[in-house]
């Protein structure tokens, strides 16, 4: 039974929406190689569309209504490799707006179509350039034709979604963190969190980790092809570790077969890093972010492929 | 042991990993040029400075936010380089 919580919210939400958010934290110390460490889950996959993602998109919107730059029937455009797609068409279509979405072609074919069945147009930049080449071709689109663009790599509504919520939520669940985990695209969990975090205790650790592609040329996600989000602080990270796709693999294995967890590859590569931290500490918490549910890498073979083929598979693609 | 990506392989003659020796991740990075010029060439700056898109990693965690390059390495540690594919304006 979870102690502490507020009232629960009314039982009937105005609309999915408001529904975002409060996730769970649920224990897999199993997963942890040191008896006196132990691992929560923050399980952001319990997000209306299946990711972290659903709180931003939502800060991102709220932020540009209140700023009085969005009004019905306006048109977003927005680079995405899919989760901050899929996120932003859902509101879209509760509010009332139209989504064109920037995207790498070589996203997984879920990703495509639940951002079609959520009423949003696709663009496609070239696999090859990745997300950056989404956030390259969205900025010259939006420029071009006066689309509004809420540019989650560069916008504060983005960490706030994540100190307001996500930190806040766990200091409540979970006031005894020592280390909180979590993969690293636009930075906005990662800083949002740790502003929060460290305000409740300074000496909590923020550590992010990061894919490491077979091949960098792919691996794009990563900060190391030169473009740093805005939004991205360095110092307020304590630690950041690559994580290699087949020890990510293994670990979203383990955390469907030990415990029931449903998750992509980016949690995978959480975990392992939750994993590989708790081997060295004393003792203590660590919270690690499930960011999205599995659903939209079934095609990718995560769970039933070779696990030499589904390796190269996502050096090929784009997972995080 | 020092991991050669792809991208710098060919100013590494193809190997995938060099051993060089020092003490830290700078002494490390100074043999590793010495021994293949070609691949100081494009990490470093023309003052010889590490170039600021280059990241490198010790044992997997980026070596920033450790002490950077004075960050004392040993016989079994590993070092990847993992060089800016283009420049850093997005």
């Amino acid at each position: 039974m979870r102690t502490g919580l507020e009232a629960p919210p009314r039982a009937v939400s105005e609309d999915i929406v408001a529904t975002i958010g409060d996730t769970p934290l649920v224990d897999v110390s199993g997963l942890s190689p040191n008896p006196e460490v132990r691992i929560l889950a923050k399980m952001e996959c319990d997000n209306p569309t299946g990711s972290i993602k659903d709180r931003t998109a939502r800060s991102l919107i709220d932020d540009a209504e209140a700023r009085g730059v969005l009004h019905p029937g306006d048109t977003i455009m927005e680079p995405t490799s899919g989760n901050t797609g899929i996120s932003l068409a859902m509101i879209a279509r509760v509010r009332g707006y139209k989504l064109i979405a920037v995207m790498p072609d070589n996203v997984t074919e879920e990703r495509r179509s639940l951002l079609k069945i959520y009423g949003a147009e696709i663009v496609e930049s070239p696999g090859e350039t990745g997300s950056n080449g989404s956030v390259v071709m969205a900025q010259r689109l939006s420029h071009q034709e006066g689309i509004q663009m809420l540019f989650q790599y560069g916008n504060p509504a983005n960490p706030r979604a994540h100190y307001e919520g996500t930190a806040a939520e766990i200091i409540r669940d979970c006031p005894e963190i020592d280390v909180f985990v979590a993969g690293l695209g636009t930075g906005g969990t990662l800083m949002g969190c740790s502003q929060r975090l460290k305000e409740h205790r300074a000496d909590i650790q923020i550590i992010a980790c990061e894919p490491l592609q077979g091949d960098p040329v792919s691996g794009l996600r990563s900060l190391d092809d030169g473009f740093i989000p805005p939004i991205l602080d360095l110092s307020r990270l304590d630690r950041k570790l690559l994580v290699e796709n087949m020890d990510a693999i293994i670990m979203t294995r383990r955390l469907a077969s030990e415990h029931g967890i449903f998750a992509g590859v980016s949690s995978g590569a959480v975990m392992h890093t939750c994993s590989r931290v708790a081997a060295t500490m004393e003792r203590g918490t660590i919270v690690g972010i499930i960011c999205d549910s599995g659903w939209k890498y079934l095609s990718a073979g995560i769970w039933t492929g070779d696990l030499d083929v589904v390796e190269e598979t996502l050096d090929n693609g784009v997972f995080w | 042991m020092v991991k050669i990506p792809p991208v710098l392989r060919h100013a590494a003659g193809g190997t995938p990993t060099v051993q060089v020796g020092g003490a830290t991740i700078g002494e490390v990075l100074i043999a590793l040029c010495e021994a293949h010029p070609a691949i100081g060439a494009q990490i470093l700056t023309p003052e010889g400075e590490l170039h600021k898109f280059v990241n490198v990693y010790l044992n997997d965690e980026d070596a920033r936010l450790l002490q950077w390059v004075d960050t004392p390495v040993g016989d079994d540690d590993t070092l990847l380089i993992l060089p800016a594919m283009a420049g850093g304006r997005a």
